[in-house]
């Protein structure tokens, strides 16, 4: 039963911060500076590592479907839509949000926990400065604008290192104009705004449970760490699983 | 030597009532049917030994806390409700300070009037300056709270505390970890800018010669439970003997156990 009212507290803190944050939309105009370091830090600081890690999974799409349908099927010439799609739709939403969660996620909670724990949140609360509008809102504003920019530079990433094993692997052989006239079609503008829209439900989930989680936090240094580490699992759970339902209604 | 001419006055302050607060967590109680009730102006002091309660009290004053029952109202107005820090100026200097690590003393400082935009930037400067000149702290204006001194810390802690022109100040052990000189000087200050600012202020602390040195009246708290209220000089000999204990401790050396850990040594 304990795990249960736990899960279930856990997801009312959750809407309720989310409530909370909303509630001061209006102040966000006046939270420039501190919604563009975030966007800096949430954007910025993640791309090399999206770069490199996009091309590598089109890569890998490409090396392996190309073995398989050329061996099976002899449909190598649909290889680019497969990776195409696959990157569009389901690999490029969740890889930059695993890589956001590991990333920033994790960053946001150990600060927050810091600074819930050394009694800094408590010093905004007395100051009537409530930290959903300081703390939480300036993140989850950047994470939304971010996401679909990583989401897209994950995409293409993805694509040309796909095109580039299709080209220089000797028994797939496929020529980039090729690859690229598959990709383009069988793909539609939904499916790149379904990927997009999936990393936008992504980003604002880690971003608001590594918020929650961080600011719920009591104890000393080991709970912070314990705090990160919850919050990098709730966080991953979360993206897999929200990916299935958020998917389902897409479709 | 610090230069309290340049503190603000404020001018209006409030009274702090506790009637019958009772906190507990888990089901283990740790504030006990506390009733009290604090003059505005005045500089109300609640001792007690560690782990009675005192912080946490101090806590449900300062809206941080919500009680289990009974009720902390400054002024007229409920500290529970989160739109009393709307109403009422109400700053705390947390034990250990409480200074955001990540910005410089200076802009610890200018955190307050920035996001309640209560001027322009040259205003803000005047104002936090000022308060860093009250405190002798300009040379650390720059400094983030890592290369900070103890008691400088706790003077940054007290001079963001004077940037909001509070209406009510809570000081929550502000003498902890520092050494006679610099526990005397935070004494001082706490009285000087109470009598420049005639701002009610409530001290929680164990340190006793903090309290009768600087208290218009004081408190003692034990085990959750208030245990006396009076003037410092009713404390200076206190009939019950486990107040007599906590203000003036002695340590039997030929206790049994002193005795015990002799012969283990040997």
């Amino acid at each position: 039963m304990k795990p249960f009212h736990a899960i279930l507290e856990g997801i009312g803190s959750t809407v309720l911060l989310a409530v909370r944050s909303a509630r001061y939309l209006n102040t966000l105009p006046r939270q420039f500076p501190r919604f563009i370091e975030q966007c800096y830090l949430i954007g910025y600081t993640t791309m090399p590592i999206v770069t490199i890690l996009s091309f590598f999974i089109g890569s890998v799409l490409a090396l392996e479907s190309g073995h398989s349908m050329e061996e099976a099927f002899s449909a190598k010439q649909f290889i680019g839509t497969l990776v195409g799609l696959t990157m569009v739709r389901e690999l490029g939403p969740v890889m930059v949000a695993i890589l956001v969660t590991g990333r920033v996620g994790s960053a946001i909670t150990a600060e927050l926990a810091s600074m819930k724990v050394y009694q800094e949140v408590d010093a905004l609360v007395t100051m009537n400065i409530p930290p959903e509008r300081m703390l939480v809102l300036p993140r989850l504003a950047a994470v939304l604008v971010m996401m679909p920019v990583l989401t897209t530079v994950a995409n293409l990433c993805g694509w040309y290192g796909g095109a580039l094993v299709c080209k220089y692997t000797a028994f797939i052989s496929v020529q980039p104009e090729a690859y690229f006239e598959a990709l383009k079609r069988f793909m539609h503008m939904s499916d790149v705004w379904h990927g997009l829209a999936k990393a936008e439900v992504f980003g604002f989930v880690v971003v608001l449970v590594c918020c929650n989680i961080g600011l719920s936090t009591r104890g000393g240094p080991r709970e912070i760490g314990a705090a990160v580490t919850r919050a990098v699992v709730v966080s991953l759970i979360l993206i897999l699983v929200l990916d299935y339902f958020v998917t389902k209604v897409l479709i | 030597m610090a230069d309290y001419s340049a503190t603000p006055f404020v001018g209006k302050t409030f009274g702090v009532t506790i009637d019958k607060l009772n906190k507990s967590f888990d089901g283990v109680p740790v504030l006990k049917n506390v009733s009290l009730e604090v003059r505005p102006g005045e500089i109300f002091v609640i001792m007690g030994p560690s782990g009675s309660g005192k912080s946490v009290l101090l806590k449900h004053v300062a809206g941080l806390e919500l009680p289990t029952s009974g009720r902390v109202l400054i002024g007229s107005h409920d500290a529970s409700d989160p739109k009393t820090r709307e109403r009422v100026r109400l700053a705390l200097v947390f034990q250990a300070g409480a200074l955001f690590n990540s910005m410089t003393a200076y802009d610890n400082l200018a955190l307050y009037p920035r996001e309640h935009r209560l001027c322009n930037d040259a205003g803000i400067r005047e104002r936090v300056m000022r308060a860093l000149q009250i405190l002798s702290l300009e040379k650390a204006a720059e400094k983030y709270p890592s290369e900070l001194s103890g008691g400088m810390k706790k003077r940054v802690a007290i001079a963001r505390a004077l940037v909001m022109e509070p209406e009510l100040l809570l000081y929550d052990e502000p003498t902890s970890e520092l050494d006679p000189v610099m526990s005397a000087t935070i004494a001082e200050i706490i009285a000087t800018l109470r009598d420049h600012t005639a701002v009610t202020t409530i001290v929680v602390s164990h340190d006793r010669d903090l309290a009768l040195g600087i208290a218009d009246r004081m408190a003692v708290l034990m085990d959750g439970r208030i245990c006396a209220v009076g003037k410092p000089a009713e404390f200076q000999h206190p009939a019950d003997p486990g107040i007599a204990n906590f203000l003036n401790p002695t340590i039997d050396l030929k206790h049994p156990r002193f005795r015990q850990l002799e012969n283990d040594n040997e």
